[in-house]
Formats: structure tokens, C-alpha cells, sequence
């Protein structure tokens, strides 16, 4: 490339190497600093001398919006329209671009980015106000206090000038340690609904450039030939057919044994060079079972007493109130093992510097781990190893593995060859389903004890399940005297009023590795919580919202929050007045500290099939900052659950996955899901979460909605496996 | 091997059996066009041949016979996006954004054969073009309002 310099371009450019920039960022104590050089800090944000602004995003972008969500905070503060900013992905550094609900990890996940960005990223942008301020009123020889920023403009005292002209002087001073941050009063992007996402057009032009998109000069592409069954080891390959492959490089077995690298020139050539390619694998250590098996296992599990007491409650105390109890309703759930299926397979692309560095491309979830991980395979200090965090196409969990699973991967075969040219590492669709992380198998054995006036006197719910933390780097984080928080979340902690409850767990032996997916263990809690809140109002001849909101009645912040999103839910649906013909279901459910409450409307009959008609959602998710991101994320999540629910799920045979691609693990389709409306409901709280919330209440609203049409309460999924047709 | 896309003729030293989709991506960095499952089951791939949505992944380019490849690159003009490609934005449809190249080639080779879309069009014509976000409601209302325009037009 041959840039082309005009005077004016290169006067810039000297301006910009005389340090004419403004950047705010912290310090290891973590307070505010600011600096006129990046190489000094790094930053949460950065002003030019031409007054371009540029947000430093900590989190990844998946389609969740931080991208937009960070930007808007930094915007604020600063008294920017949001065309005056743009964004950057931050690079990896634990220290500086930590989740600050994960300690020293920078890493996106739990739907935390806006709840742990919400304080950090208006203190960045007050700061840089405030310096700038400071600055232009030395400069004019005037009081602060008079002055503002008004959509990039110092103005004030009778003056105006562009932010730019201040940034140099500003560069030299010390932050306030406490930034005056704005008041809901005077914001005017943070709550708008017309704000728009930043990446929009890119997303729209084919200019978004994704780990994928990666094209490095000389680049090798590898793909892996795997096992069937998890845990074979790789022994040796022939392969002479694949030399005949145009284009193919060379086969090696890679140095953990777990499948062969194959490389080739281009992504074709490695997929053809791979299918030609012969492996003969030792499976003496594989996994073998079926999902009959797990599922036998998980059963029985449910049948004896659980190995762990959640809430340490006197479990014949529970038995024997519904033993009493007028009327007695039981249900067994059983949830399937779930792939995560993002649109784009994962992939990443590693490359050395001429240095000796480390450079990798990656739609990087949580870049601590394979920066940590790289650490070791490379035997480099932390400083030479970078992540260059991609646009990520999808991820519902699944590139935030704590073993960094890919990322390793890549870094095996790299080191296999001699380094002088990147390797991108692709994983195929087939790879995805085949041989990749899973929501776990879990099963949930559910009791409760009526009385004759409909109360609940008793509630003994048993789960069992493969641990998602047990084994992992969270674990220490995750699993308190034995149990798996992400196992029982979404009934342990029920807003819910229910007396006599007991929750007891069983781990079961892990078939697969297992992963969260999109909202984690709420993606079973919920459904049999709320179908169960069905059943027992039913039993009890109450409406089931009326039945719900008896027992959020607590006078409790959680269970007022709950209650209200129902509420709203249930009147902009229309609750009880569908038309003829159509059946309406109902769940609400807390997860990563939001409400969300979701009523299905379904047309059909079990013999026709279902089809959805319309979903009305309510959701508090604390201040809504970018509202049309919440409702969009609300979408999408509705549509994750609902779909899932439908009609998919992983099986084994002999250990091995029987999926292999889209015909056989059949996400949703535009056709299968009609309108979907939310609202949201106004708050000052802290934002918490909205990138998970969505899912959870989504698939036993249609359950319940199904219920409420047919004699079928489906308690098995996928729900096209179990009596239940889709038109 | 000679092919033209966006207006632009190459020459690519390639199989002929090697999918378009990988000759665009990996011979030509024309990287709009996404590899989503390789068996046309996902529509990530969608370009137009001579103005007709096909799934890339599956057309060989020994077969492409000269047909002229338009990618998403090539939809709009540089300076003003595609009526679609405009609505896309304005209905802020994506999200991640993966699958939105194809599913925006597919809408726009479907308003080619039908000006005014009815809901049940839309869903029969986008039904082959997976969106793991979930964006199908605000595609239709996309679909329906880019439709609006190019009728306006």
C-alpha cells in the first residue's frame, strides 16, 4: 500500500506525533488517569486534535451491543451526538480492561458488559469533560463553571471552540478523582429510542470485517480432523489421497493428540485435504455411552435422594407437607444436550511478528484465556503476546470456553510449523455440531403440595445434571460447598413465595464438554419452574398470572419487579381475551438480574401443528440504556428459547455426536415465528443484564401456551420429538 | 478462470470445482459473502449470478459459465446503499451481523421478482437464510419498507 500525503495529512500527522491527543484511561490503583500517549495508558477513551473521539470497548461484540452500549456511556459525558464517536476493540489486558465482576479477567459473559461498564465508562467520559473544560477556560481566561460540551463544542462565556483545539493541555493535567457524572435529567443519548447502533452500516454493506473475514499475506488455512467420540487420541494418518488434493500442504498429528491439522492454501483445499485424509484413532479412553444412557442416569438420579441439599433445608419437612396435602402435582422434566451454533464458526488466525511477538485474531470472548493459555505454548511473557479482538458473528456462550478450546487449537498447529506463515484455524459447521461444547443433559423431578384452597404448602424439586464449572477455571468461583450455582439457578433463588421448598441436586458424569448457552442454567430452570407455576395453578383453578402474582406478593424488590413485568406483559397481550382460535401462554422469570415476562399466542392444534402467533414481552433490565438494542436482544432471545425448544437437540451413539449439520440440527426459520413486541418498563435501577434474560421465560410460555390449547403439558424436549407438531 | 464480480473481471488460477463462495473469499477478498454450513442450509453465501439469488457455497466455478457474480459489496453504490440495504439499517436489523449479507442479496433478488411482498412471501422467499440472533421480525418489517421505497421510487 501507498499512501498518498497531502500537506494537510501530514501536518496531522506531525500534529498527532507531537502528542496532540487526549487519552483516559486508569491507572493499575484503577483510578482516572490522563495521558497524551497510549503507549502511557490504556485507555477507555481517546480525543484527537481534529476532535475525533474513539471509544475503547473492553467487551467483544457478538450482536449484543456493547459495541453501541460503551460508546453511549463515553458519549454522554463528553456532550457528543453518537456520529461524533467511534469505537475500537481494546486490546487484552486483564489489569486494565477487566470485567469488573470477574476480577482480574477481561472476558464477556453472564450479560454483564453494560452492568460493569454502566459506572467506569461515564467516569472515563466525565473526566475527559471535565479536563477539556478545564483546559479551554485557562485558555480563555474564564470560570469553568460556565462553560459546557455541546455536541463536540466547548461553548460558553460567550465562546466557542472544538474539543480538539483543548486535547493537548488537557493531556497534561490530573483527572478529578471523582468526576461530576451527568444526572438522569441530563441525558440525552442514554435512554433515547432513536439511538442507533454504530455498527449498523457495516453490518449492512459487507464492510464488518469478522474473525473469518481474516486474510492475512502467505496465511495457511487448517482445519482439524477429529474424532468421533470425545476423548479418542489421534495415532497416525495415510494421506496419500489427500495429496492429490490441489492446494493441500501437509498433515500432522497435533502435539495433544486430539485430531490431525491438516493445511492447506485455502479454507477448500484444508476441507477437501481433510475428507481424503485417513485417521486411525485410540478409543480406549473415548467416551461410549448413549443419550439413552445419560438420560437413564439423570433419571435415576431424580429417583434418589440428591447428593446436595441447596438451600441446607429438613427435606422430610417438605415430603411430609405434601404427603398432607390436599392435592399432590408431579411432573419429570428432561432437558436435552444443546449445541450453541453461532452463525459464524469458530476460527482465529495467529501470525509472528518479525519481532518474535504473538498476534491473534479472534472473535475474542474472553481474551485472558487464550492469553494466559498462549503464555505457556509459546513460552512468552504476556507483553509479547496480542489479541486483536474481531467482530464475532454469534457466540451464545460458546466462544468463552475456560479452556480456550480454539484458540489452543490454533496455537498447537502453528507451533508445528516453522512459523513463518499465519495460520488460520477453521472450524466447518459439522465441526460445530459434531464436536464441541453443550448445554448439558439435565433433569428436573418436580413435587408440590396443594391445599384445598389452592396454596402451596410444599415444593420439593430435584435437578440432576453434568456440572457446567465443576473441572473448570470458575470453579473456585461457581461451586460453593458442592454445588454448581449454574445448576440450580432460577429455583434456588426464586422471587417466587413458595413454602416448604426444597432443592436438591445430583451431579451426574459428563457425557461431553459441557459450556453455558445463553442464559445458562435458566435455560431449564425456567421452563420447569414456570410450567410447573402452570400446572399448579391449574390444580388450583386459578388464573395463571393471577396464581404467579399471588406469590410474588411478598412486598419484596424482587418479587414487586417480577410482578410488574408480568403485569405489563399480561395487559399489552391481551391476557385472557385471545381471539377464537388462538391460546395464550404466559412465564416470567429473573436471570442475570432482569425480569423478563413473555406471553405466547399460538394459532393450531396439536394434529395441524402450532404456529406462532405473536409474543409480548415486558422486560426491567435497571435504566434502559440503548432501548432499541434491549428490544432487539429481547427478540433474538425470545427466538434462541423458542426455537431450541421446537425442535432441537444433541444425541449420542456409541459416544458420538449423530448431528452433522443444519438439516439435523434445525435452528428457526423466519417462518416459524410470528411478531414479537417489547416493552420496557422505566427504572432508575443500575442496568443489569439483557443479552441472556430474554431466553429463559421464552420456551415455557410456548409450553404453557400449548398446554392451554391440547391436552399436552411437554415436559421432554425438544418438543417436536414429544407429541407436539409445528405448522 | 475468468469471473466477473461486482463489475470488476478477474483471473483466478482455481479448480474448477472449487465452490464461488471460496474463490470470492479466499482467492478474491471479497469477504461479504460468509461461509455459514457449506450445504446451502443456512443462506450466509447468498450472492446474485446474473441477478438471481443463488447460495455460492454450492455453485462450483467451473459452472458459473460466465455468469456476472453481484456480492453484497456490490448491491449499492459506494456512497448510497440499496433501498434494502437502507431499511436494513433503518429497522436496525443486525445484530451480530454474520448472516446479514445473504439475507439482504436474498431480500433484494426477492423484491426483483415481487414488488410488494405479502408476510407469507417473505417468509417462503427468506426461509432458506438462517439468523441465529433471531432477527426474522424486523427483517419482514425491512423487507416490507424497502419494498415501500423502491415502489415509491
Amino acid at each position: 500500500m501507498t499512501p498518498k500525503t497531502s500537506r494537510r495529512s501530514f501536518l496531522k500527522g506531525a500534529a498527532a506525533a507531537a502528542g496532540a491527543a487526549l487519552f483516559i484511561g486508569a491507572r493499575p490503583d484503577g483510578a482516572l488517569a490522563a495521558s497524551s500517549s497510549d503507549a502511557m495508558l490504556n485507555p477507555f477513551v481517546k480525543i484527537d486534535s481534529e476532535g475525533n473521539v474513539t471509544a475503547i470497548i473492553k467487551h467483544f461484540e457478538k450482536g449484543q451491543g456493547p459495541a453501541t452500549g460503551l460508546s453511549t456511556l463515553i458519549a454522554e459525558e463528553l456532550g457528543l451526538r453518537m456520529d461524533q464517536i467511534h469505537y475500537a476493540f481494546a486490546p487484552s489486558n486483564p489489569q486494565v480492561y477487566n470485567n469488573l465482576l470477574f476480577g482480574p479477567f477481561q472476558g464477556t459473559g453472564g450479560s454483564t458488559a453494560m452492568a460493569n461498564s454502566f459506572m467506569q465508562y461515564r467516569q472515563a467520559g466525565a473526566a475527559a469533560r471535565e479536563l477539556l473544560i478545564k483546559s479551554a477556560a485557562e485558555a480563555w481566561g474564564v470560570d469553568p463553571a460556565g462553560l459546557s460540551i455541546e455536541e463536540g463544542m466547548v461553548v460558553g462565556a460567550g465562546r466557542s471552540a472544538p474539543i480538539g483545539d483543548f486535547v493537548a493541555a488537557a493531556a497534561q493535567m490530573e483527572p478529578p478523582a471523582e468526576p461530576r457524572l451527568k444526572s438522569p435529567e441530563e441525558w440525552r443519548i442514554i435512554g433515547n429510542e432513536s439511538t442507533r447502533r454504530l455498527d449498523s452500516v457495516i453490518k449492512g454493506n459487507g464492510k464488518a470485517k469478522f474473525a473469518m473475514d481474516v486474510h492475512l499475506d502467505n496465511q495457511m488455512v487448517v482445519v482439524i480432523a477429529r474424532p468421533e467420540q470425545r476423548g479418542a487420541m489421534a495415532t497416525g494418518f495415510d494421506d496419500s489421497a489427500a495429496k492429490e488434493v490441489k492446494g493441500f500442504i501437509n498433515a500432522a498429528v497435533l502435539p495433544n493428540k486430539a485430531g490431525v491439522a491438516v493445511y492447506a492454501e485455502n479454507t477448500w483445499a484444508a476441507i477437501q485435504a481433510r475428507e481424503a485424509l485417513s485417521v486411525t484413532w485410540d478409543t480406549s479412553a473415548a467416551e461410549t455411552r448413549s443419550s439413552d444412557e445419560i438420560r437413564a442416569e439423570i433419571m435415576a438420579a431424580l429417583d434418589a435422594e440428591p447428593e446436595y441439599n441447596v438451600l441446607k433445608k429438613d427435606h422430610a419437612e417438605t415430603l411430609a407437607a405434601i404427603e398432607g396435602a390436599a392435592q399432590v402435582i408431579e411432573k419429570t422434566f428432561y432437558f436435552p444436550l444443546l449445541a450453541h451454533a453461532p452463525m459464524e464458526p469458530l476460527n482465529c488466525t495467529i501470525e509472528q511478528t518479525a519481532e518474535g511477538d504473538i498476534v491473534l485474531h479472534d472473535g475474542a470472548q474472553m481474551p485472558t484465556g487464550p492469553h494466559m493459555a498462549f503464555q505457556q505454548i509459546f513460552g512468552l511473557p504476556a507483553e509479547k503476546i496480542h489479541i486483536n479482538t474481531m467482530l464475532a458473528g454469534g457466540s451464545f456462550g460458546r466462544r468463552a470456553t475456560p479452556d480456550a478450546d480454539y484458540q489452543v487449537e490454533a496455537a498447537l498447529a502453528f507451533v508445528m510449523t516453522d512459523r513463518s506463515r499465519p495460520v488460520k484455524l477453521v472450524w466447518t459447521r459439522e465441526d460445530d455440531l459434531r464436536s464441541g461444547y453443550y448445554r448439558p443433559a439435565f433433569g428436573h423431578k418436580v413435587r408440590v403440595g396443594l391445599s384445598a384452597e389452592g396454596e402451596i404448602l410444599g415444593w420439593d424439586h430435584r435437578i440432576a445434571g453434568q456440572s457446567i464449572m465443576k473441572g473448570t477455571a470458575f470453579e473456585a468461583f461457581a461451586v460453593h460447598d458442592g454445588v454448581d450455582g449454574s445448576s440450580v439457578e432460577g429455583v434456588s433463588d426464586t422471587p417466587y413465595r413458595v413454602p416448604g421448598m426444597f432443592v436438591g441436586l445430583t451431579d451426574t458424569k459428563k457425557a461431553t464438554s459441557t459450556l453455558w448457552w445463553r442464559s445458562v442454567g435458566h435455560t431449564h430452570t425456567a421452563y420447569a419452574m414456570e410450567v410447573m407455576m402452570d400446572l399448579a395453578a391449574k390444580a388450583a383453578g386459578r388464573d395463571p398470572v393471577e396464581f404467579r402474582l399471588v406469590h410474588l406478593a411478598g412486598g419484596g424488590a424482587d418479587q414487586a419487579r417480577k410482578a410488574a413485568v408480568l403485569k405489563l406483559a399480561a395487559e399489552k397481550a391481551g391476557w385472557g381475551k385471545a381471539q377464537a382460535g388462538r391460546h395464550m401462554g404466559v412465564a416470567v422469570h429473573k436471570s442475570f438480574g432482569s425480569y423478563a415476562a413473555e406471553v405466547v399466542e399460538i394459532s393450531g392444534t396439536a394434529e395441524d401443528g402450532f404456529r406462532i402467533e405473536k409474543v409480548t414481552a415486558a422486560v426491567d433490565c435497571g435504566i434502559p440504556v440503548n432501548p432499541d438494542i434491549i428490544r432487539a436482544q429481547m427478540e433474538g432471545g425470545i427466538g434462541y428459547g423458542i426455537g431450541h425448544a421446537m425442535r432441537d437437540q444433541i444425541t449420542l451413539a456409541g459416544g458420538a455426536v449423530e448431528q452433522y449439520n443444519f438439516p439435523d440440527y434445525e435452528p428457526l426459520r423466519i417462518g416459524d415465528i410470528g411478531a414479537i413486541e417489547v416493552h420496557i418498563v422505566k427504572s432508575t435501577e443500575a442496568p443489569t443484564g439483557i443479552g441472556e434474560p430474554g431466553t429463559p421465560p421464552s420456551a415455557p410460555a410456548l409450553a404453557n401456551a400449548i398446554a392451554a390449547a391440547s391436552a399436552l403439558t411437554v415436559a421432554d424436549l425438544p418438543m417436536v420429538e414429544h407429541g407436539v407438531s409445528f405448522a | 478462470m475468468r469471473l466477473t464480480v461486482n463489475g470488476t473481471e478477474h483471473e483466478v488460477e482455481v479448480e474448477p470445482e472449487m465452490p464461488l463462495l471460496w474463490v470470492l473469499r479466499d482467492e478474491l477478498n471479497i469477504t461479504g459473502p460468509k461461509y455459514g454450513c457449506g450445504i446451502a442450509q443456512c443462506g450466509a453465501c447468498t450472492v446474485h449470478v446474473d441477478g438471481v439469488a443463488v447460495r455460492s457455497c454450492q455453485l462450483a466455478i467451473g459452472d458459473l459459465a460466465g455468469g456476472e457474480v453481484t456480492t453484497i459489496e456490490g448491491l449499492g453504490q459506494p456512497e448510497s446503499l440499496h433501498a434494502v440495504q437502507q431499511a436494513w439499517v433503518e429497522h436496525q436489523v443486525a445484530q451480530c451481523g454474520y448472516c446479514q449479507s445473504g439475507q439482504i442479496m436474498q431480500a433484494a433478488s426477492l423484491l426483483d421478482f415481487n414488488p410488494a411482498p405479502t408476510d407469507a412471501d417473505i417468509d417462503a422467499a427468506m426461509s432458506g437464510n438462517l439468523c441465529r440472533c433471531g432477527t426474522y421480525p424486523r427483517i419482514r418489517a425491512a423487507v416490507k419498507a424497502a419494498a415501500q421505497k423502491l415502489q415509491g421510487a
